[in-house]
């Protein structure tokens, strides 16, 4: 059982480092993800990567609900609580105990932005997640809201999803509008989160190669202190390189 | 409790609880205690009388039943998990079920609550703050009734009915040696637990280890001031004096 101490609130007392990255679907920050966890894996840092709404808890059901639309804002978020809790508790916890770097891709932000942006109301969400750990660095891809849209349009993923463009809330009849509307709502919801948390702004419309070597000198700088404990192992687990072949969401 | 219907806590933004006009009644109690038994007669008596009634079973929402069945065959659950799949449980029913019940003016009757859900979170956790903060979107009942049973007089009650399981014995806390040591030791501080709810929230407390029909008639009396408080809809009044008779001797779980 975890100490009951570890809240949101204050820095978490565990050797790891856990870095996260929020943004809406299409600012890029799962790319810059993978280019950071590239880059350490290469400074000899082993790292464990973890991303939103994939533990096989709740998985099955997740799909279920959105398949036959039977998902509330209320039940929605709080399938997303579960499922974070549990790779809290089995993917992230563990490692940051051991003294290991954890990456995660979005955090409880997501949740904070998705679910006010749904109705929900936003202290209960912020109330619910109170058990996460604070991350010790966490990047916002700040990206415009026409810039996002054409970059999923444009690429191989240009089907938007039921839920990602909001259509339970009934916004626009027109799914690529109801995803405007949705996401603009969410940027909104950002940008109040990013002051109330201190996260680090991240200028999502520059070139990759800029936002990654700044994004990399940053964590550099809050990896000084930090001293890494390493198994006997140094190589990567297969599982890991298994993961990035797929096609993910972001 | 009587006047307007509110919230736990932070509640949901798009609900109007003022619409909400029928009568929600929660029945409390540990597992093997009876209160699947009680709440089908509670229901057969408010039907003669006139009531529309719908129950609601812990764990039993369409969107999460199975999930929670195959949640607690594996042993993958932690607190936090648990807690939450009980609470996207509650939900569903609450949002699907109950609200729109009440609305048609219903009397709901709810086979455990929320106090199941603090219970279970609190045993592990020793913290109560969270557990309550998650269920802020749950409507106070108008009335809750506490089956109250003694550890001794359920462990006997559980072993000659449907035996002890896992998850009711608490194993995953790994509190005994066996499953009877278990048992005692989880359902005990769940027990206690409920009894200090009984003075915060302020349930009826009802005698579980009385007779069927002695345990039913108190039941009636404790809701039967709540439904006069609404519109009387009565067709026929019938006396109260004619309990209906249980068909099965001894409840079950």
């Amino acid at each position: 059982m975890t100490s009951s101490v570890v809240t949101l609130g204050q820095p978490h007392p565990y050797p790891g480092k856990l870095i996260i990255v929020e943004g809406i679907d299409g600012s890029g920050k799962s790319t810059q993800l993978l280019l950071l966890q590239k880059w350490l894996e290469s400074k000899g840092f082993k790292c464990f990567f973890t991303e939103w709404n994939s533990s096989e808890l709740v998985r099955e059901t997740t799909r279920r609900g959105k398949k036959t639309k039977a998902l509330t804002p209320t039940t929605f978020s709080l399938l997303h609580a579960t499922d974070f809790a549990s790779r809290l508790y089995h993917n992230i916890l563990p490692p940051l105990k051991a003294g290991m770097l954890v990456l995660a891709d979005r955090y409880v932000y997501t949740a904070f932005a998705r679910d006010a942006a749904r109705g929900v109301s936003p202290s209960w969400v912020r109330k619910v997640y109170n058990f996460a750990v604070r991350p010790d660095m966490a990047f916002y891809f700040k990206v415009p809201i026409e810039v996002a849209t054409d970059r999923l349009l444009g690429g191989t993923r240009a089907q938007l999803k039921y839920y990602e463009a909001g259509m339970d809330m009934n916004l626009s009849q027109d799914v690529t509008e109801s995803f405007r509307i949705f996401q603009s709502r969410i940027l909104d919801e950002y940008d109040k989160i990013v002051s109330e948390y201190g996260l680090i702004t991240m200028d999502a419309t520059q070139e990759i190669e800029d936002q990654q070597n700044e994004m990399r000198r940053l964590v550099s700088q809050a990896l000084e202190q930090y001293r890494p404990t390493r198994g006997t192992y140094g190589r990567r687990t297969a599982l890991f390189w298994r993961r990035f072949d797929e096609p993910k969401a972001e | 409790m009587a006047g307007g219907r509110r919230y736990f806590g932070d509640g949901l933004t798009n609900l109007k609880l003022s619409d909400l006009k029928g009568k929600l009644i929660a029945i409390e109690g540990t597992d093997g205690v009876g209160r699947s038994t009680h709440i089908e007669m509670l229901q057969e008596w408010l039907e003669v009388q006139g009531y529309g009634v719908i129950t609601t079973g812990w764990t039993r929402s369409n969107l999460m039943s199975k999930t929670i069945e195959v949640a607690k065959q594996g042993n993958i659950l932690d607190r936090w998990s648990l807690s939450l799949l009980y609470a996207t449980d509650f939900a569903d029913r609450l949002e699907h079920q109950i609200v729109p019940a009440l609305r048609s003016g219903f009397v709901v009757l709810a086979d455990r609550y929320i106090y199941t859900a603090f219970a279970r979170d609190v045993v592990r956790s020793g913290e109560r703050n969270w557990i309550r903060n998650v269920f802020g979107f749950a409507l106070v009942p108008d009335l809750v009734c506490y089956l109250r049973i003694d550890v001794d007089t359920l462990a006997l009650r559980v072993i000659e009915t449907n035996g002890m399981n896992y998850w009711e014995s608490g194993m995953d806390l790994r509190l005994g040696a066996d499953l009877y040591d278990s048992f005692k030791k989880y359902q005990g501080s769940l027990i206690e637990e409920f009894d200090k709810m009984t003075e915060e929230f302020g349930f009826e407390v009802v005698d579980a280890r009385k007779p069927p029909d002695e345990i039913q008639e108190m039941l009636r009396a404790k809701i039967e001031p709540n439904l006069k408080s609404t519109r009387k809809q009565r067709r026929s009044p019938e006396p109260r004096t004619e309990p209906i008779k249980p068909t099965v001797e001894e409840p079950a779980g």
